[in-house]
């Protein structure tokens, strides 16, 4: 009965569209469809073909940002609603993302902020240049489950292995998993380190976090 | 605002002016050698003279000749649309002409081809938007000579939609493929309202007009059909060493065939101030198709025709190497850019190796993405928002994450070309786990993709117009002992 509206849900995710996104969300509100159900069966659908899209080649990193922006924007208005109900949307997990320590760069690192978080990952973005001890204490704070490291350059990128370092003195890991990403990173260099493992783009990043939470 | 449209330009107008008064100079003395009988007889009841020597073309001929020469014309495709425009600044590409050899994919060598070979390149071309018009591109080795003009182009009209580029090695091809044209495009009167073929005639360097093209040339005016005059002045060898002194030469050659053209169709011929100019090799004897020199004569000589105000045509995006490699990518990127930005209204060449002897399907599609780059170089720099970047910093705030802008995403495909995978942009990671795969391996998938996704069946033959081409086609095969046309 509501097919019209998560069709147009959809399509607010494919279009990258945050006011139509937003208004579709105040929509279901008033309509009385439950937030959940307009998440996971209007919004996420359409965020799962961008991701299809992009992964073919059909479909550029525009659109994939766009579409985490208008996902973003749904989520923020469900997200009271879902807390009223007390039906919680339920997170896939929660990440600490960065970039590490010396680098600066961070289109990338926000790029698989935005993708986890409309995956629906609670992300705590802790920013670019960030010491190993930084992604060590916040996970500990908000109990990560996944703790997300990027570089670009091949000179900071050994700072990752810091990390990995820092959190096995404090004793998170094995409990916290560790993703590594960035242009020089490989997967025998995410081996090397003891990360978990590595993603070759955004949308990597998603797959290779549900799988390690389990999801 | 109208972006700038880049351009190449080589010759200053009073060189331009030197070199077509040398030209004219030229077709006085020394003359032409003219071995139609038919040309000579048209160009003496015009005021040249003949005698043993040659056929001498006075000025006044050939500029009354460039009066009635038009200035432009269009091809047209199956459905009767024009889409290849000859004339202006228009810049449009087709595959190189008349190879003998394919380079096998499978066995990496040079072999001649065959018929199944010309569908397959004529159907890759089809779906490679990057070809404005298909060429006649390989000799079928598995049908006898005496057909083999008449049954490449039947081949092309076969398999295509798209306007065609063609040609004939002897002058008796010519009306059986006019012939074949009309029966395609429904009539003799259609055909000459809506052409779909020019036809590459080439004098011999220097100053040699051969009975065959000659006689070809007349036979294409007075069927109205268009005619791209091909030089090929090797500079060095049978033309001047220097490139303005072949150019001035490839000029004589050119204004010599408008002459007998325009005097020949009584009334404008729509002809092409064409060209395949090389420099010679010194080393080898060859004339190689990539070099830069060559390029640049292409460009020159197509600047002469530009001032004249005639269509132009050059052969460039063909290469020396003898695989795909990267001399086979420097020398035609390179010849299909200069092209480019020349302003030639139709570059032949692109998926040609071993100067012009052999075809690649592999290179037709590597070279296409050289085309499309030389295609986002032409549109140039656009103004597209009012505030170039003012404005969507105030959207974006200082971080400036314009990834996340809407007009990013409206505007990107505008201003980058998407190329095909052919070209790898991916990352190291992606290129070991495709098995590092090169250029030529991205290429031959590329081939793949395209022709096993489009399976081609030949026509049925109670279809209406392959009766009227076959009706034309058939006597000719009987005739040269073919009781049946391979199938293709």
């Amino acid at each position: 009965m509501h097919d019209g509206l998560l069709a147009a849900m959809r399509r607010s995710i494919l279009d990258g569209d945050p006011d139509r996104s937003a208004a579709l969300a105040r929509e279901a509100i008033e309509r009385g469809l439950p937030p959940l159900d307009a998440v996971r069966h209007g919004f996420v659908p359409g965020l799962d073909e961008v991701g299809e899209g992009f992964a073919k080649g059909d479909l550029f990193l525009p659109d994939l940002v766009m579409a985490g922006e208008a996902m973003k924007a749904a989520t923020a208005v469900l997200e009271p609603e879902l807390q009223k109900t007390g039906a919680r949307r339920e997170i896939l997990g929660r990440i600490v993302l960065g970039t590490v320590r010396g680098d600066i760069h961070e289109i990338g690192k926000t790029l698989v902020s935005t993708m986890l978080a409309a995956a629906g990952f609670e992300v705590h973005d802790v920013g670019v240049d960030v010491p190993a001890e930084t992604f060590a204490d916040r996970a500990r704070e908000v109990g990560a489950d996944i703790v997300g490291l990027s570089a670009l350059l091949t000179t900071t990128m050994t700072a990752q292995r810091d990390v990995v370092r820092a959190l096995d003195r404090d004793g998170l890991r094995p409990r916290v998993k560790v993703i590594v990403g960035g242009a020089p990173v490989t997967r025998a260099w995410a081996e090397e380190i003891g990360a978990d493992g590595y993603g070759e783009d955004a949308v990597a990043a998603v797959s290779l976090a549900r799988s390690l939470v389990g999801r | 605002m109208t972006p700038v449209r880049p351009r190449l330009t080589l010759l200053e107008p009073a060189l331009i002016e030197r070199i077509l008064e040398e030209a004219l100079a030229l077709l006085e003395r020394p003359g032409v050698r003219v071995e139609s009988a038919e040309a000579r007889r048209l160009l003496q009841a015009a005021g040249a003279s003949v005698d043993a020597r040659g056929t001498r073309i006075p000025e006044s001929l050939v500029r009354d000749a460039l009066a009635q020469a038009p200035h432009e014309f269009f091809l047209h495709d199956r459905s009767g649309t024009a889409r290849v425009r000859y004339g202006g600044d228009s810049v449009q590409f087709d595959p190189g002409s008349s190879c003998v050899h394919l380079l096998d994919d499978e066995t990496g060598r040079h072999r001649e081809a065959v018929s199944r070979d010309l569908v397959r390149l004529v159907r890759l071309c089809e779906a490679l938007p990057q070809y404005d018009a298909q060429s006649t591109a390989l000799v079928c080795a598995d049908v006898p000579k005496e057909i083999g003009d008449v049954y490449r182009l039947l081949l092309v009209l076969r398999h295509s939609d798209k306007p065609v580029v063609t040609g004939a090695f002897t002058a008796d091809a010519v009306p059986p493929m006019v012939a074949l044209l009309e029966a395609d495009a429904g009539g003799h009167i259609a055909l000459r309202q809506r052409p779909r073929a020019v036809f590459d005639v080439c004098p011999s360097a220097p100053l040699h007009w051969t009975q065959f093209a000659a006689d070809g040339l007349i036979r294409l005016a007075r069927a109205g059909v268009p005619a791209e005059i091909v030089p090929v002045p090797l500079a060095g060898a049978t033309a001047p060493p220097t490139l303005a002194g072949a150019v001035a030469l490839h000029a004589a050659e050119c204004l010599a065939g408008i002459a007998i053209a325009q005097l020949a169709a009584e009334g404008p011929a729509p002809v092409v101030w064409g060209g395949a100019p090389a420099i010679f090799d010194m080393r080898t004897g060859t004339a190689p198709m990539g070099a830069v020199e060559t390029a640049m004569l292409d460009v020159a000589c197509a600047e002469v025709g530009k001032h004249l105000g005639l269509p132009t045509h050059g052969y460039l995006g063909g290469s020396d190497a003898k695989v795909l490699d990267a001399q086979a990518g420097i020398e035609s990127a390179q010849g299909l850019l200069l092209g480019a930005l020349g302003g030639i209204n139709m570059i032949s060449g692109a998926g040609m190796l071993d100067f012009l002897a052999c075809h690649s399907l592999e290179k037709l599609v590597v070279d296409a993405e050289a085309i499309a780059s030389a295609r986002r170089l032409l549109d140039g720099v656009s103004v597209r928002t009012d505030s170039l970047a003012v404005a969507m910093f105030e959207k974006t705030g200082p971080a400036g994450e314009f990834l996340k802008l809407p007009e990013t995403r409206r505007l990107f495909r505008l201003e980058q070309h998407l190329p095909s995978n052919v070209i790898d942009r991916g990352s190291v990671r992606a290129w070991e786990d495709s098995g590092r795969r090169g250029v030529v391996a991205r290429a031959r998938a590329r081939v793949a993709e395209i022709l096993d996704g489009h399976p081609f069946p030949p026509p049925r033959p109670d279809d209406e117009r392959e009766r009227a081409r076959m009706a034309v086609v058939g006597p000719l095969a009987a005739r040269a002992g073919l009781d049946r046309l391979p199938a293709a």
